[in-house]
């Protein structure tokens, strides 16, 4: 493990509740990151998004069940992970919804918008264990080079909420 | 914070002041639970004042879609007011904003009920 990466694991019951919890950690972790409060709330956006997505449609809502996140703060990004016990899915397949036909459709925003906050995404089936969604969002040369003189401590925390 | 709602009437308009969380789940089922009502009390003009939501998803924008569909179906309008910068960046992102009929001003927003749609 590169020395100045920082991570931090959670493993939270597969429950709408826990939504919250992993938010404030998002917050917490982009906050450390470097990133400003408004890419701060895009990054907690798109971790809301990815968790109801492992609770509800990975886990289908079952609290035996439950959902991993690891963050980690690189350098030059801070790369999220979350990894359900679902059966995955194909993000290929969801309709665009700015197409006009889809405008006014109830559901199928929760991908672009992660799409929209995040500058990579990618989706991994884990063999029928479950899905692991990864996201990654780049800190901008500016605030790279305001904390290119920290050495960061490693740091690990594995909890069960 | 889950969605709280409260409910006042402006001439022929129905307000509804919405603060909180309108995110899948609690704050959803109440928004769909209360267009539902406002629709049944033969209320069709409906403007939603969103000041003092701290927080909406995609299923919550969903929610927004839903009325917004089920209230035109019966005849009525539903509007949107005092958007948080928050809500406004999404609508803008998801192409929303342009459907949307959105005020920052209530006694606007109440005035454009009168008036015939635009064409």
């Amino acid at each position: 493990m590169n020395p100045e990466t920082s991570v931090v694991e959670v493993t939270l019951e597969s429950d709408l509740k826990n939504v919250e919890v992993a938010e404030e950690i998002t917050r917490r972790v982009a906050g450390t990151a470097g990133f400003d409060e408004d890419e701060q709330q895009r990054i907690e956006m798109a971790v809301h998004e990815s968790m109801i997505n492992a609770i509800w449609h990975g886990n289908k809502n079952d609290s035996s069940k439950s959902v991993w996140l690891q963050f980690k703060i690189l350098r030059d990004r801070l790369e999220i992970r979350i990894r359900d016990q679902g059966k995955g899915f194909d993000p290929h397949n969801v309709p665009d919804p700015l197409d006009n036909e889809n405008l006014l459709n109830v559901s199928g925003r929760g991908i672009f918008l992660i799409r929209s906050f995040m500058d990579e995404f990618k989706v991994e089936n884990l063999n029928g264990t479950g899905t692991e969604v990864t996201m990654v969002k780049r800190l901008s040369p500016e605030i790279q080079t305001k904390q290119g003189g920290t050495d960061r401590e490693h740091e690990s925390h594995n909890t069960t909420s | 914070m889950s969605m709280k709602a409260t409910i006042r009437q402006v001439d022929s308009v129905t307000v509804v002041d919405i603060s909180g969380r309108i995110t899948l789940g609690e704050g959803c089922t109440q928004l769909r639970e209360l267009i539902r009502d406002q629709l049944g009390k033969g209320n069709k003009n409906l403007l939603l004042n969103l000041a003092d939501v701290t927080y909406i998803d995609s299923s919550g924008i969903g929610e927004l879609v839903s009325a917004y569909t089920g209230v035109s179906k019966q005849g009525g309008a539903l509007k949107l007011l005092n958007l948080t910068k928050k809500v406004h960046d999404l609508l803008q992102i998801t192409k929303l904003y342009t459907v949307f009929d959105v005020h920052d001003d209530e006694a606007s927003a109440i005035a454009s009920f009168s008036k015939p749609a635009s064409a």
